[in-house]
């Protein structure tokens, strides 16, 4: 894919910012925005990676790795390049990794108008200083992603939720990788996948009952806290927490988390070797969300 | 500067250490600087002093003495390394943590545990067996390599194949970083704000600073395992299994290869009853309950017979799986019978691309005169080419460097990487610009320079043309920037 385009709107000089499909909280208003390119270059199969331009829309992606059964831990809205560069991950965590997990390769333009290239293209690599990880959850403020390879995983036989009143520790630590056990305080939900057998087996031995996933999320705030500190949450609000993880969905915003200065001072520097002049996403604070 | 001078600012670092830490742990002696003038690799260096701490504060105390004489500091694990990240350069203070080897606490409901990096990596699985868990990295090294040099090194092994590689099992860590600060990036909660640090942490070979404690991710054991040893009277064939089964939407846990002549020298070697007949074999594995794991070998078998598998032998017992995964990891014990010596590379190629690579690795070899074999993680494609040879025979040597380096190119030139475990070190430094453009390679040294504009922290690796962080600015900064 050519970023030669790109990588010209970009330019060299001047606040930029770059737009997506608006999900995740869209570009820096009243700043000039520009696009990633959309589609999907080049899926294999059988590597299990796909090369696409960052524009592209989730829907898209997910629909096109479907067809060959596959697919890729990154919540499905939005675009391929919004989910990374905020880098959450979806409530499958648990069982299929974090979002950080699936960049294997990023082409980008940096603020000085360059196409550079982090990462490899393969699922297996350690050549260089492994600057993909630095991007995912970066907000824009490093480089705008222009082109991305991502590794891709195979969609399970069969999945299913169930419904449990037993402790969340207790299913953490008896059922073998559910894919997702969520629990709002008083009763647990579970989603496990794989052979059909297997799935109802462990629901039998654990007490597990089929049901829906929870209807609805409180969405007041993100929390993300120690999985281990999940009880103390008893009596602070509604929550749905993510057993064995530690993302919380509140009702409340989440509370204000103290920043160590030396790592305060680490991003203050990354920031000004990668945007001297602070024209990516300006405003934008990494820490302070 | 004259020789007495370098004598005598020697003499201060080391009187600064000892004051540090005790006397006992900062060595001197020429027979002990000698140890640890190398690593696993063919390459030395020159180590100025090498100092034992126990805990964070005497990290901190030996990297402060490092900046206070302004001179670089390495840290160092179990020395395995195979691409000379440890070679201490420019006369280095070497750090050591293999007496930092404390498990420090484990939570075993959330499978995370916080250890010291001078814990081996079998060391770790083998005190948390009887809760089920294991770190699941698993490099050939396991049974001497340190959690601290998996994190530099961003290790892999056959089990990353379906779990993942260190990166994925490294929740945060405690470090010293090239100034001599201390502070943890990443951690206990999911989602820490800011940038990856930890991310970027991992792999990056020393160069960031020293991890002083590791928060790991611990994977649960595996309920049931099935070993399949499966050969093929063509390398295509085998290559062909590997592809289709990932195709089919499989991952299992390894899928390892041996290439005719690795058979041979194993066989030779541990008596396994390996089918030394055939042009390659495949180790496959895989895990899980009941009846994903019947499913899984009757269609690993299947699509093994679309390929000519010529025999398939499943383990029928522990002891007969661990006796297959000795003969996978005992290739570099059996080359010793072969020749002397052998030199190793790392590259990774598409799975698709196996076949034709491997084709290029046999002839780039055969032009050279050096015998190759081939033992690797065919799962991902990341092969294991070892060139073995006779290091006393003149021109060897350089016959050997020369078809590495044509490997090397092969498999880049396939869309592939360097090195998929191992690292780039000092071995493959100068390969990067195969890899990578020089935008490229600046934005590697503008992360490195914003955690070490000293370049303190294990220079001369890793990134080539070393220039200062400030020439660094200077070519990778547009005009009119400021800092």
């Amino acid at each position: 894919m050519d970023l030669t385009e790109l990588a010209e709107e970009i330019g060299a000089d001047g606040p930029v910012t770059i737009a997506g499909l608006a999900t995740r909280g869209g570009p820096v208003d009243g700043v000039r925005p520009v696009m990633a390119p959309v589609g999907i270059d080049r899926f294999t199969p059988d590597e299990m990676t796909v090369q696409c331009g960052a524009g592209t829309p989730m829907e898209d992606l997910v629909g096109e790795l479907a067809a060959f059964g596959q697919t890729v831990a990154i919540p499905p809205s939005g675009t391929v390049g919004g989910a990374l560069a905020v880098g959450r991950s979806s409530i499958r965590r648990l069982g299929y990794g974090p979002v950080r997990d699936t960049l294997l390769q990023a082409r980008y333009v940096n603020a000085a108008g360059q196409v550079v290239k982090a990462g490899g293209p393969t699922v297996k690599n350690v050549s260089g200083f492994d600057l993909c990880r630095l991007l995912v959850g970066s907000r824009g403020t490093l480089g705008f992603l222009g082109e991305v390879i991502l590794r891709t995983r195979p969609i399970a036989a069969y999945e299913q939720w169930f419904i449990s009143d037993t402790d969340p520790d207790t299913l953490l630590r008896d059922l073998y990788r559910p894919v997702a056990i969520l629990w709002n305080g008083e009763r647990s939900w579970v989603l496990l996948a794989g052979h059909p057998g297997d799935v109802d087996a462990q629901a039998a031995a654990n007490g597990l009952v089929a049901a829906d996933p929870p209807a609805k999320m409180p969405n007041g705030g993100r929390w993300s806290i120690p999985a281990r500190e999940i009880r103390s949450l008893v009596g602070s609000g509604s929550f749905v927490a993510e057993v064995g993880i530690g993302i919380v969905h509140h009702e409340h915003p989440a509370p204000a988390r103290p920043v160590d200065p030396v790592v305060a001072e680490l991003h203050r520097r990354i920031k000004a070797r990668f945007d001297p002049t602070g024209r990516l996403n300006p405003g934008v604070d990494v820490l302070a969300t | 500067v004259t020789v007495e001078a370098v004598a005598r600012s020697m003499d201060a670092i080391v009187v600064d250490l000892e004051a540090a830490l005790a006397p006992e742990r900062v060595k001197h002696g020429a027979a002990y600087l000698s140890l640890y003038r190398r690593d696993a690799s063919t390459m030395e260096g020159t180590a100025a002093v090498v100092c034992l701490p126990t805990s964070t504060d005497e990290v901190q105390a030996c990297v402060r003495v490092a900046n206070r004489h302004g001179v670089p500091f390495v840290a160092r694990g179990s020395g395995t390394g195979l691409a000379g990240g440890a070679v201490p350069l420019d006369g280095s203070i070497v750090i050591a943590l293999s007496k930092m080897d404390a498990i420090v606490s484990v939570d075993a409901v959330n499978r995370t545990a916080w250890v010291q990096p001078g814990v081996l990596n079998l060391d770790l699985s083998n005190r948390l067996a009887h809760l089920g868990l294991h770190f699941a990295p698993d490099p050939s090294s396991q049974q001497t390599c340190s959690i601290g040099g998996n994190v530099a090194n961003n290790a892999g092994g056959p089990h990353c194949l379906a779990e993942g590689v260190t990166n994925a099992h490294i929740l945060g860590m405690k470090v010293v970083l090239p100034d001599g600060s201390v502070t943890v990036l990443g951690g206990e909660e999911p989602e820490p704000p800011g940038y990856d640090l930890r991310g970027v942490f991992v792999g990056s070979e020393g160069m960031l600073g020293i991890a002083t404690e590791v928060c790991v991710r611990l994977t649960q054991n595996y309920p049931a395992v099935r070993t399949m040893l499966m050969d093929f009277d063509r390398v295509e064939d085998g290559a062909a299994t590997v592809s289709s089964i990932i195709a089919a939407g499989m991952v299992p846990a390894a899928i390892e290869m041996m290439d005719q002549l690795c058979l041979e020298a194993v066989e030779a070697y541990i008596h396994a009853g390996l089918p030394v007949g055939s042009a390659a074999a495949l180790l496959v594995e895989v895990v899980g309950l009941g009846h994903e794991l019947t499913t899984q070998v009757e269609r690993v078998i299947s699509i093994a017979e679309q390929h000519a598998v010529k025999t398939v032998r499943v383990a029928q017992d522990d002891v007969e799986r661990a006796l297959l995964w000795k003969g996978r990891k005992s290739a570099f014990g059996a080359i010793a019978n072969i020749q002397p010596d052998y030199y190793l590379h790392d590259t990774v190629v598409p799975r698709s691309k196996l076949p034709e690579v491997l084709a290029s690795i046999y002839e780039i070899a055969a032009r050279h005169e050096i015998q190759v074999l081939n033992v690797f993680h065919a799962g991902d494609g990341n092969l294991h080419p070892l060139l073995v040879y006779d290091a006393r025979v003149p021109g060897t040597v350089e016959r050997v460097h020369a078809a590495g380096r044509e490997i090397v190119e092969a498999s880049v030139a396939a869309g592939g990487a360097l090195s998929g475990e191992h690292g780039i070190g000092l071995e493959k430094r100068d390969y990067m610009g195969l890899m990578f453009s020089e935008v490229d390679l600046a934005a590697q040294n503008a992360l490195r320079c914003a955690f070490d504009p000293e370049m303190r922290a294990n220079p001369g690796k890793v990134l080539p043309s070393p220039a200062t962080c400030a020439e660094i600015n200077r070519v990778h900064l547009p005009e009119g920037a400021w800092i």
